[in-house]
């Protein structure tokens, strides 16, 4: 094979890495920016919800299931009700503890939702059936490898990237055309006009975490699937990560949150083929030079401060 | 009565802005609220609606009590608030604001044909329907924001100040649709600091000034009263 065949291959099968990790990034990275846009507040401990989402895989596979392969259709089950699971849990801390803070400043917010973080990350370690050792997660698919003429392709990561983008679009659909689509997009804009014409402000806030936290919950259980690691401290780097994604893509804008974190999984992916160290870091560079051209982000609008 | 409020006392933290008014809406009517900036008006509205919180006093809307109950309740019962500053939902289109405003309608037909009408009453809307409603102008705006309260359709349809900032042309053609709802059957309370314009549509009036009531009468009474002529009509 020639030398410039052998870097095209690659590529691509740096590409398809890329894009499943950005899928996973994505996933996360619209939660951010969906609460983001609904209450105008940083949910630094988002990315535990990754965390419990992993977690919740983990434990209903090992409790109801001995054996690890379970199938397609009972894995995606599976990863339903983990969302489930985690999605109730998001509109719980919602109500507990930013709800309280809703009319303070976003300074409040942000260290109430920092102090989340660091209470759910200890609050599991100190739980004995997590405790501070990794487990391994529960490999959910077996992966199986194919060749499409000299690239050499993972069945699982290619399914992750589909289900992503089918989960993305139909999210994309139910915010643009369902009367909770609407109402979401109203309450962030105008809080007290939606509620004049008859929306529950707060069940669609409730929703917006609901829908948020199982997003989150989704992407932990394609992360797992690939990297089976699970700490309590997992969501942690990869919520920075989706974080810097959403910004990437706009905060408040939802293709904007795609885009970042599709940017972001293939920057991190190329930069460690090169050199590994690097990715990290990289991530914050192109952040940086996102926003020097763009302060707004991708497809952000820019923003008027209201007064 | 429609709506009664009884010693009606709303605070901003220290700050008495409706220092306990009474007043009430007979089914049918347009009464209308006058005075300057600050007299209270949007406080009083916005505490009927539930959008602040009442200190002391009551509302009653249709015989019941909704003293600080959640807007959205409110709305449900049957009164409808055009809020100050026309208050668009700027990232939703003309078509998508009306189906925001259609929320608590259950019924499909009713739905289309209430939005034929806001599109026969203001044909500029139709025209831009699919448009996002950033690039309408502030009469434009005020016709959505008078559409949005059609399409929900409330027994009591409460609007403040919706002529501020618009030409005078619009404001009749506003005007005029607001006397049409009430042809058709709503009472209405309206906030207005064009006092002409909302006496002389009005059944009857109160005049607030820095959060009390200080004269109440039929529009025609108050528009002929030397010290409203003074105070709020320029001559």
């Amino acid at each position: 094979m020639k030398y410039k065949e052998a870097g095209l291959v690659t590529f691509l099968q740096l590409l398809v890495y890329g894009l499943q990790l950005g899928s996973i990034y994505a996933l996360l990275a619209i939660g951010y920016t969906m609460v983001f846009g609904i209450i105008r507040m940083i949910n630094m401990a988002h990315g535990d919800f990754l965390m419990i989402g992993s977690y919740a895989v983990y434990f209903l596979v090992s409790i109801f299931f001995a054996d690890q392969m379970i199938g397609p259709a009972i894995a995606l089950l599976v990863v339903m009700i983990a969302a489930g699971i985690t999605g109730m849990i998001g509109v719980g801390v919602e109500r507990i503890a930013y709800k309280p803070l809703r009319k303070r400043s976003t300074i409040s917010t942000m260290i109430a939702a920092i102090g989340v973080s660091l209470f759910t990350q200890n609050f599991f370690r100190a739980i004995p059936a997590i405790g501070p050792n990794p487990r391994m997660g529960p490999k959910l698919l077996v992966d199986k490898l194919f060749f499409i003429g000299p690239v050499q392709l993972s069945m699982a990561r290619i399914i992750v990237i589909i289900l992503s983008l089918i989960i993305m679009a139909i999210l994309y659909a139910v915010v643009m055309n369902t009367k909770i689509g609407i109402q979401m997009r109203a309450v962030s804009c105008d809080k007290d006009a939606s509620s004049l014409m008859g929306a529950d402000v707060n069940r669609v806030i409730s929703t917006t975490f609901f829908i948020g936290a199982g997003l989150a919950a989704i992407s932990g259980a394609f992360y797992a699937n690939s990297y089976p690691v699970l700490t309590v401290t997992m969501g942690a780097t990869l919520g920075n990560k989706a974080f810097i994604a959403a910004v990437i893509g706009g905060i408040g804008d939802i293709r904007g949150a795609v885009l970042g974190g599709y940017i972001m999984g293939v920057i991190e992916i190329m930069i460690s083929a090169v050199y590994s160290e690097l990715a990290y870091g990289f991530s914050f560079v192109a952040l940086i030079i996102i926003l020097l051209f763009k302060p707004e982000g991708l497809l952000g609008k820019p923003m008027v401060e209201k007064v | 009565m429609i709506l009664e409020v009884n010693n009606l006392q709303v605070n901003y933290g220290a700050i008495k802005a409706v220092k306990g008014i009474s007043f009430y809406v007979n089914e049918g009517e347009i009464v209308t609220l006058i005075g300057a900036n600050g007299a209270g008006k949007t406080t009083t509205l916005r505490a009927i609606s539930g959008l602040e919180r009442v200190h002391t006093g009551t509302v009653k809307f249709k015989g019941e009590d909704i003293t600080n109950i959640a807007p959205h309740k409110i709305v449900g019962m049957g009164l409808t608030h055009v809020p100050e500053g026309r208050r668009i939902f700027t990232n939703l289109t003309v078509m998508e604001n009306l189906r925001m405003a259609a929320l608590l309608v259950k019924d499909k037909g009713e739905i289309s044909k209430s939005f034929d009408e806001v599109f026969e009453l203001f044909p500029r809307l139709k025209e831009r329907r699919t448009q996002s409603t950033l690039t309408l102008s502030g009469g434009e705006q005020q016709m959505l924001a008078v559409g949005r309260a059609i399409v929900t359709g409330g027994d009591l349809v409460v609007l403040d100040e919706p002529s501020m900032g618009l030409a005078p042309m619009i404001v009749d053609e506003i005007f005029n649709v607001i006397l049409r709802l009430n042809k058709e059957g709503a009472t209405i309370l309206l906030n207005e600091q064009n006092a002409y314009m909302a006496l002389s549509i009005a059944d009857r009036a109160y005049v607030l000034e820095t959060g009390n009531i200080t004269l109440e009468g039929t529009g025609k009474d108050l528009l002929d009263n030397p010290a409203v002529q003074d105070a709020y009509l320029g001559s």
